[in-house]
């Protein structure tokens, strides 16, 4: 129960693009279509889950042993970036269609504060393994649904005639202030989260 | 000398990675609530930028191109943890109102872009006034962000309360729909500007 919880609050409450700010590079960058934005999506989901998984371990059995907590970030980038190289190359072998799909999405995972910011907050909450994976994969579902929502509105107002200061990003920036402004109303959905 | 003018120029206005470059958005957005917060995390990205910048040009020779991406990360991170240090001891009550997005200014791409594409090809001295100059502009923006914000969230400045008692404060100006709200509209008012120059 408090799993699932859990994995509502990161997916919609506490959702990480609209409501903390994480990701909003990729967020902007690539919700042009959508099956772009759900490509991406999928990739971070995929990443998330594991480097969810991998940070834990690693900051539990190689730094809280050795005494080397504070080394924390420099560990987890460095345990993201080559995950994200390795999935990319497990991907290659095992399914070349995902893989020419997912395409120059992959690579750019590595700077993707979503993906760091999920390592640290989980560390920083002191999450056990299965909440720190649930967690991941809330928050990593919630990108998505960010990101297809967008790419959904981008869609429909791309060719229409706005005013022309409003053309481009600073209309897509007002389309995501009022998306935010609808996902604040889950803010009472959990209480206490 | 000339060239080093010109480069804190192009970091703080034509190139400025705020609002020219669009770089960096997540602590653009995030932390913006406050002048204080905004200022404290754009100096915090100026002093990580000029001291990776500094290293990063001192080692551009012996780093094989191969790895190149792996090592400046490493060097970023190492300035970003003592970063982090020198904050937590001594400006505490920053530290935790900026509290994930310190670590976070790892993956913050401002960094990673000016030295992929100026410190690894660079002289120190240049590369360290890129830096500063980059650095700089982001923290204008920042403050720029953070003072409208504060000042129709809050009604105030610097924790200064300079609005009228008659206004009501605007709270979601503070909140993250004001975030968009405010960029987007600088946005739109720099693109009228821009566009009316030509």
């Amino acid at each position: 129960m408090n799993l699932i919880l859990l994995f509502i609050g990161a997916a919609l409450v506490n959702n990480f693009v609209l409501v903390k700010f994480l990701g909003i590079c990729a967020f902007l960058g690539v919700s042009k279509k959508v099956d772009t934005a759900l490509g991406m999506g999928a990739a971070v989901t995929f990443v998330m889950g594991i480097a969810s998984t991998c940070t834990y371990l690693v900051y539990k059995y190689i730094l809280c042993l050795l005494g080397l907590e504070y080394l924390y970030n420099l560990a987890f980038i460095l345990v993201i970036a080559s995950l994200v190289q390795l999935v990319e190359m497990i991907i290659q072998k095992i399914s070349p269609s995902l893989y020419s799909a997912l395409g120059v999405y992959l690579p750019l995972i590595t700077t993707n504060c979503a993906v760091l910011g999920v390592a640290v907050l989980n560390m920083q909450k002191e999450y056990t393994l299965i909440q720190s994976v649930v967690n991941g994969l809330g928050a990593a579902i919630g990108f998505t649904i960010a990101m297809l929502l967008m790419a959904g509105i981008r869609e429909h107002i791309e060719d229409n005639d706005v005013i022309p200061a409003f053309r481009g990003l600073p209309l897509v920036l007002m389309a995501a202030g009022f998306m935010a402004l609808a996902f604040a109303g889950f803010q009472n959905l959990i209480p206490n989260i | 000398m000339g060239a080093l003018k010109e480069r804190l120029q192009a970091g703080i206005i034509k190139d400025n990675p705020t609002f020219v470059q669009v770089l960096g958005m997540c602590p653009t957005l995030a932390v913006t609530t406050s002048v204080i917060n905004a200022m404290g995390m754009g100096l915090s990205t100026t002093a990580v930028l000029i001291c990776s910048n500094l290293v990063i040009s001192l080692i551009r020779n012996f780093i094989p191109s191969k790895i190149r991406i792996p090592a400046y990360i490493v060097v970023i991170a190492s300035f970003v943890t003592v970063v982090e240090f020198l904050l937590k001891a001594y400006a505490p009550s920053l530290y935790s109102s900026l509290g994930l997005f310190i670590p976070l200014i790892v993956v913050n791409c401002i960094i990673l872009g000016r030295a992929e594409a100026y410190a690894s090809k660079n002289k120190p001295l240049a590369a360290v006034f890129d830096g500063l100059g980059m650095g700089l502009g982001f923290t204008c923006s920042l403050t720029v962000i953070g003072c409208i914000r504060e000042l129709l969230g809050v009604g105030s400045l610097c924790g200064i309360t300079v609005m009228p008692s008659f206004y009501p404060p605007a709270t979601v100006m503070i909140l993250a729909p004001g975030a968009f709200f405010t960029l987007g509209i600088l946005m739109a008012i720099l693109n009228t500007i821009k566009a009316k120059r030509r």
